[in-house]
């Protein structure tokens, strides 16, 4: 033994440096095992798969109806606006945070005055994007509900953030951003896919 | 090393010859004494101090009724709504564990509140029992996992809004946000896979957890000894042929006979609950989670259990800040980080209330009022006190006082070290006062 007890108090570097390699590999093989388990808390391929695109029929919508699917576990609604509710966005250009959708809440080609591809029908995820909840939808005469700048659109019961009907978040409401835009595309005139954009558009 | 050479045990009747076999083998008497007959707290205890053995029988029942509750609790989306009705409807009893379930987390966190405000009081926290205080901070702060986690399990309406938003609290850090609240949830809305994991948190996870963190802080109180309302070491008068604190006596028989007769009113206090009001009102259980969860629909009104709304008003008081709420998150979470500093924080030369001067008297008052003020508005939904005028802009008065609350919460800890420093004490006593 090249250190024999009572000798010295010299470090013998040789162990030394041997402990050190050995606290590092088992060091390295600790977190390498940790992974796995990280891992399995990650979304499962089930859910991954139960992610994929969905089909809405939007043929028979009257004006001013709105319907709600799921997408991806969230609300995802699309509705037929009147000319009233596309007069009301307009109107409320000066009550809203990001009247030109700077913030990337959309894809590209919903990033115009609207935010849709087509004028008439809006896409919108229902998830308010302060802390997730599901916005309810209120007409523009609620002005005596909403204040006398409403002119119709959503609003959040959860915490007061309110949306005009184009989905832009109004000012000095807890919601930071507007209502996020899903990618979608017209399949049809009268169908639209939810979730996938690379068909066509 | 086995059998080592120990007095035999006396005192114990027909057990004495048991205990002496097992005494050889296992430190019993080392560990009895050092804990029990031979730890010396202070003979002035009062009220305050019944709360850290209540913290533990409010464990303890926690615990027993858990494992019960599990028996029949089944953790899937379909089926966990379903499972608790069925508890608490066909299974023998069921209610009555469930109760006592519910009851208890928040028992737990009043008896724990009321165990902080003790050390606030009587400067617990201060040198030498800063790491007590830390350990004790984390056993707060793993409580409150534990009551989160346990909060979806039930799968009503509060349940699954409640814990989609502080879910989605995380999806705020920037950067790595949204990839952490979907690696928490296991998928992209609260589903099945959270409620499954939720489950395993609560029950395994935390508990241990909990149980680990609760020896050490015992460990480390009993190392440095208990503080009392007086706020002064009984270690510094100590009879000089025993070694003992004058001041002291026996944790056991003295306080273990004083403990068991709080227990029995704290018990008394917790079975009214139970069986006559165990909703209190919409605060112990919401209404709204008697409501199966509805992914597609957000209640109206969404509040924590109140334990938690302090802290969620400080969260909606702040306004979003370059387009982003985690200015919002991040004082929430520096709200309750923010204890863990007190004891460096405090610079009264004095620890007890008693000899404080009237400036941390009056700081530690208007603390406790913004904190309930804080808690009451966090129950409710910011406009329930209306708006102000068209010449305040409108603004929700709610918000306003939740803001002027934030703002006083936050100058009770950080002007501590001068405010505490420039406070007129009295003079401390040699020794305690009865």
């Amino acid at each position: 033994m090249s250190n024999p007890k009572g000798k010295t108090n010299e470090m013998d570097s040789g162990r030394r440096n041997l402990l050190a390699v050995t606290v590092t590999a088992g060091g390295v093989a600790s977190v390498a095992t940790a992974l796995p388990f990280a891992a399995t808390m990650l979304p499962s391929d089930r859910a991954k798969a139960l992610g994929a695109p969905v089909e809405a029929d939007i043929g028979s919508m009257a004006p001013g109806e709105m319907q709600i699917l799921e997408w991806r576990g969230k609300p995802v609604w699309i509705v037929r606006r009147t000319k009233e509710m596309l007069e009301g966005i307009k109107k409320s250009d000066a009550n809203v945070a990001d009247p030109n959708s700077r913030v990337p809440q959309q894809p590209e080609y919903a990033k115009n005055e609207f935010r849709a591809i087509k004028d008439e029908f809006a896409v919108l995820v229902g998830v308010c994007t302060h802390l997730g909840c599901s916005p309810q939808m209120k007409a523009s005469d609620a002005q005596a509900e909403m204040g006398a700048n409403w002119g119709g659109g959503f609003y959040c019961p959860c915490h007061g953030s309110k949306f005009d009907f184009a989905g832009r978040v109004y000012k000095g409401v807890p919601a930071p951003t507007n209502l996020e835009v899903p990618p979608y595309t017209y399949l049809s005139d009268s169908k639209i896919l939810i979730g996938d954009d690379k068909k066509g558009a | 090393m086995a059998a080592t050479q120990k007095e035999p045990v006396t005192g114990a009747g027909p057990l004495n010859g048991i205990l002496t076999w097992v005494d050889e083998r296992f430190p019993l008497i080392e560990n009895w004494r050092a804990h029990l007959s031979r730890y010396y707290a202070p003979k002035n205890f009062n009220f305050w101090y019944f709360m850290g053995g209540l913290a533990m029988l409010v464990l303890a029942l926690q615990i027993v009724t858990g494992i019960f509750l599990t028996m029949n609790y089944k953790p899937d989306a379909n089926l966990a709504f379903a499972s608790v009705e069925y508890i608490m409807r066909e299974v023998s009893f069921g209610w009555l564990v469930r109760y006592m379930h519910s009851t208890g987390a928040s028992a737990f966190f009043v008896v724990v509140y009321l165990h902080m405000f003790r050390a606030l009081l009587y400067g617990s926290h201060r040198k030498p029992r800063e790491l007590l205080w830390v350990i004790g901070v984390v056993i707060y702060l793993t409580l409150m996992a534990e009551a989160f986690f346990g909060y979806l399990l039930p799968w009503g309406q509060m349940s699954f809004w409640g814990a989609q938003v502080i879910v989605n609290l995380f999806s705020t850090i920037p950067f790595i946000g949204p990839d952490l609240s979907e690696w928490i949830r296991g998928d992209y809305v609260v589903s099945d896979a959270t409620l499954n994991r939720f489950f395993a948190f609560h029950v395994i996870a935390i508990p241990l957890v909990l149980l680990g963190l609760v020896a050490a802080h015992i460990l480390a109180l009993h190392e440095v000894g208990s503080n009392n309302p007086d706020g002064i070491e009984i270690k510094k008068n100590k009879d000089p042929k025993t070694g003992i604190p004058l001041d002291g006596i026996p944790f056991h028989p003295y306080y273990t006979v004083k403990d068991a007769f709080g227990a029995t009113v704290f018990l008394f206090i917790f079975a009214i609950v139970v069986f006559f009001a165990p909703e209190v009102g919409g605060y112990f259980l919401e209404y709204n989670n008697f409501i199966p969860a509805d992914p597609l629909k957000t209640p109206l009104h969404i509040a924590p259990v109140w334990y938690f709304t302090p802290f969620y008003s400080v969260l909606r008081a702040v306004p979003p800040m370059f387009d982003s709420q985690f200015p919002g998150v991040a004082l929430f979470g520096a709200s309750t980080m923010i204890l863990f500093l007190l004891p460096w924080l405090d610079r009264s030369p004095v620890k007890s209330i008693r000899y404080r001067g009237p400036i941390y008297k009056r700081w530690l008052a208007a603390f406790v009022v913004v904190f309930l003020l804080l808690g009451y508005l966090g129950t409710e939904p910011t406009n329930v006190w209306g708006q102000f005028g068209p010449w305040l802009g409108e603004v929700e008065r709610a918000t306003v006082v939740a803001r002027i609350c934030t703002v006083i919460y936050f100058a009770f800890f950080i002007l501590m070290p001068w405010y505490s420093r420039m406070d007129k004490v009295l003079p401390e006593p040699e020794r305690v006062t009865s």
